[in-house]
C-alpha cells in the first residue's frame, strides 16, 4: 500500500470499484446478467483470496482446496433439506463444519511436505468429492436444489432481495481482504511467512511451525467454506461439481493469476480467470483448446501475475 | 460369505491393481527422477485409448492396436517432454500443477475436436471374449489377459532398471541428477526417454481397459487421483512400492464396494448399513492413505537415496 498510485493499486481499485458500482450499472447498460456474473466472480475470489493465505503467504500448496466450498455449500443444502433454514443454526453449522473438516485434513496433511501435501490434499478433497457422489439421499451426481435461501430471521435483512444477497457477498469479500492483511502484518503472519522461507531456522527459534500452519489452513478453510455457504446461498443449488478437483486447479490458477502473495492479487485473478472464461465461452463451446495452453504459457511467463507484471513495471519507473 | 463372489472380486482387484500400476510406474518414475509433478499423465492413459482404439478400428486387430500403439505414445509423450514440460524441471511444483493442469484442458478439448463428445467404443477380439474355469469360479479370459499384461510390464520394468545400462542411468539421474550429467550422461536426452516410457505405459492402461470400459474424455483423471494415492502410500521414486501400493489400493477399493456393506451389517442395523456402505467404500482408500502416512510420512518403500 506504499505507491497508492501504483498500476496495480489502480487496477485494485478499478475492479473493487466495478464489483460496488455492477447492481446499478450493468441493468443500465442493458446487461443485468452481469450482476449475476459479478456475483459470482466474487464468490470464487474469496476463496482465492482464502488460499492465498496459506498458499501465498504460507507456501502450502493446497489442491484441495475447493473442498471446503463444497463442505460450506452442503451444510447448507442439507440443513435446508431437513428443513433447518434459519441462518442462525445453518451458518455456525457450516463454519463449524469446515473448521473440523480443516483441522483433521490439515493436522494429517501438515505432516508432509512438498509434492507429498500437493497429493494428499488433493486425495483427501476428493474423498469428500466422492462421498457427495455417493450420497444418493442428497442427489448424487446431480447435487440438491436448496428451496429457500437461509432466513436471518428479520425484514431489513432477507436474502432473497437481490441487492442484499449481492452486497453482503461484496461484504464478505472486502471482509477477507481485511483478515487477509491483518493476519499477514501480525506476529502470526511473520511467522508464517518466515517458516515458508526458512522453516528449520523458525524452529530452531523455538517456534512450533506446525501449529502455526494448521492454524493457517483451519482459517483458510473456514474463509473458503463462507465463500460455499454463499455460493449455495446465491445459485441455491449445490452439486458434487464444486468441490472436484478441476475446481482447485482453477483456484490455485486465480491465486498464481493475479499475483501470489499479494493482497489484492487473487481477487484480481479471480475476475479475468471468470471473465476470460465467460467471454471465451461465448467465441467457441471449443474454448479450452485456448485455455489450456494459456495457462501454460502465463506459468511460463508471467511469474507474479498480473500484480507482478504491474509492480515490476511501477518500480523500472519510480525507483525501489 | 460367498467364496466364489469372494474370489472373482479379488481377481477384479488385482486387475484394477495392475491397472493403477502401469499408471503410478510411469508417474513415480517422473517424479522420481526429474522432480515433475505432472497431471498430464491422465492424458497419457486417455491419449493411448483413443489413439490404440483407433488403430483396432480402422486396422480390425485389437493386437495391433496394441503394439502401434506403442511407438505412437513414445513419440507423443517425447513431443510432449520437449516442448513443454522440459521448461519447467528448473520450477517448483506449484508451477508444473499449473502448467500440466492447462495441458489436461488442452489435451481433454483436443481429443474432443478430433474423436467428438461421444467417445469411443473398440470391441473385444473374439479370442480373447471368452471365460475360463478357475477352479469353482469362472472369469473372463481378457481380464486374466490384462493381469497377467501387467505382471509381464512390471516384471520388464523391474529388469529394464535394475539390470540394463539405461536402467543404470534412470538410476544414477534419479539419485543425483548433477553428477550423472558431469559424468557424461546426457540428462535431457535421457529424461525425454523416461517421460516416453511413462506415456506407453500410461497409454496401455488405458488402451487394456478400452474393451471394458470404452474410450472417453477424461478418463485418466479417476484413475490419475488413485494413481496419486498409490505413489504417495508407496513412497513417491519407487517401482517396487508403486507395485505393491497398486495391488493394496486395487483390492481394497474392489472388495471394499461388492462386501463393505455386508460386513457393516454384522454390527449395524439394516437401513444404517445399506447407506453408509456405498458413502464409507468410496472413502476407504483415502483413509487407508491417511493412516499410513500418519504413521510413515515418505510412504512405505521410499527408495533408498531420496530425499
Amino acid at each position: 500500500m506504499e505507491h497508492l498510485r501504483s498500476p496495480a493499486n489502480i487496477l485494485t481499485l478499478i475492479v473493487v470499484g466495478l464489483c460496488a458500482v455492477v447492481p446499478f450499472l450493468a441493468p443500465a447498460l442493458g446487461e443485468p446478467f452481469y450482476v449475476i456474473v459479478f456475483a459470482r466472480i466474487m464468490i470464487w475470489a474469496i476463496a482465492a483470496v482464502s488460499l492465498n493465505l496459506i498458499m501465498g503467504y504460507g507456501g502450502m500448496i493446497s489442491f484441495g482446496h475447493a473442498v471446503y466450498l463444497g463442505i460450506g455449500g452442503y451444510t447448507i443444502g442439507i440443513l435446508a433439506f431437513h428443513g433447518i433454514t434459519s441462518a442462525w443454526i445453518q451458518w455456525p453449522a457450516a463454519i463449524g463444519a469446515c473448521a473440523l473438516i480443516s483441522l483433521i485434513f490439515g493436522a494429517i496433511s501438515l505432516r508432509t511436505k512438498g509434492v507429498y501435501f500437493i497429493m494428499i490434499t488433493l486425495a483427501l478433497a476428493q474423498m469428500i468429492f466422492f462421498l457427495s457422489v455417493s450420497a444418493e439421499r442428497y442427489g448424487s451426481d446431480d447435487g440438491l436444489n436448496i428451496l429457500s435461501r437461509s432466513d436471518f430471521g428479520v425484514s431489513f435483512f432477507d436474502l432473497n432481495d437481490k441487492l442484499t444477497m449481492y452486497y453482503t457477498i461484496f461484504a464478505v469479500l472486502l471482509a477477507s481482504v481485511f483478515i487477509s492483511w491483518k493476519l499477514v502484518h501480525s506476529r502470526f503472519g511473520v511467522v508464517m511467512r518466515a517458516a515458508k522461507s526458512n522453516d528449520t531456522r523458525v524452529q530452531a527459534v523455538g517456534v512450533s511451525t506446525y501449529r502455526y500452519r494448521l492454524i493457517a489452513f483451519v482459517i483458510a478453510g473456514v474463509m473458503c467454506g463462507i465463500a460455499g455457504l454463499l455460493q449455495a446461498n446465491f445459485e441455491r443449488f449445490v452439486s458434487p461439481d464444486m468441490m472436484n478437483w478441476p475446481r482447485s486447479g482453477e483456484l490455485i490458477f486465480m491465486v498464481v493469476l493475479g499475483g501470489m502473495s499479494t493482497l489484492f492479487g487473487p481477487v484480481t485473478g479471480a475476475f479475468v480467470f471468470l471473465m476470460l472464461s465467460e467471454i471465451l465461452s461465448t467465441w467457441t463451446i471449443h474454448w479450452h483448446i485456448i485455455f489450456g495452453p494459456f495457462l501454460v504459457l502465463v506459468v511460463l511467463f508471467a511469474r507474479g501475475g498480473i500484480h507482478g507484471l504491474l509492480t515490476r513495471r511501477s518500480d523500472k519507473g519510480v525507483g525501489p | 460369505m460367498d467364496y466364489v463372489l469372494l474370489t472373482e472380486q479379488f481377481l477384479n482387484g488385482f486387475q484394477l491393481g495392475i491397472i493403477l500400476f502401469l499408471m503410478a510406474a510411469g508417474l513415480t518414475l517422473v517424479f522420481g527422477i526429474m522432480d515433475l509433478v505432472n497431471l498430464a499423465h491422465g492424458s497419457m492413459f486417455m491419449i493411448g485409448a483413443f489413439v490404440g482404439g483407433t488403430i483396432t478400428l480402422v486396422t480390425g486387430s485389437f493386437i495391433v492396436g496394441v503394439v502401434l500403439m506403442i511407438p505412437a505414445m513414445l513419440i507423443i509423450g517425447i513431443i510432449v517432454e520437449m516442448t513443454t514440460l522440459r521448461t519447467l524441471y528448473p520450477r517448483d511444483h506449484l508451477d508444473h500443477v499449473l502448467a500440466t493442469f492447462g495441458l489436461i484442458l488442452f489435451f481433454n478439448e483436443a481429443t474432443r475436436l478430433v474423436w467428438g463428445p461421444e467417445g469411443l467404443v473398440v470391441p473385444l477380439p473374439d479370442f480373447l471374449d471368452g471365460t475360463v474355469a478357475l477352479g469353482a469360479i469362472t472369469y473372463p479370459v481378457y481380464r486374466i489377459v490384462i493381469i497377467a499384461v501387467g505382471l509381464l510390464v512390471a516384471l520388464g520394468l523391474y529388469i529394464l532398471v535394475s539390470r540394463t545400462r539405461i536402467g543404470m542411468l534412470i538410476r544414477a539421474g534419479a539419485s543425483n541428477r548433477t553428477m550423472a550429467g558431469a559424468l557424461g550422461v546426457n540428462i535431457p536426452l535421457l529424461f525425454s526417454i523416461v517421460f516416453g516410457i511413462g506415456a506407453v505405459l500410461a497409454g496401455l492402461a488405458g488402451l487394456i481397459i478400452t474393451p471394458i470400459t470404452a474410450a472417453q474424455i477424461g478418463m485418466g483423471e479417476d484413475v490419475l487421483i488413485l494413481a496419486f494415492v498409490v505413489i504417495v502410500i508407496g513412497g513417491i521414486g519407487s517401482i517396487r512400492g508403486a507395485f505393491i501400493a497398486s495391488i493394496v489400493t486395487g483390492v481394497i477399493d474392489t472388495m471394499g464396494r461388492s462386501f463393505l456393506d455386508v460386513f457393516l451389517l454384522l454390527f449395524l442395523p439394516e437401513n444404517a448399513a445399506e447407506s453408509a456402505g456405498p458413502a464409507l467404500s468410496s472413502m476407504m482408500i483415502y483413509i487407508l492413505m491417511a493412516a499410513i502416512l500418519f504413521f510413515r510420512p515418505q510412504g512405505l518403500f521410499p527408495p533408498k537415496g531420496a530425499g
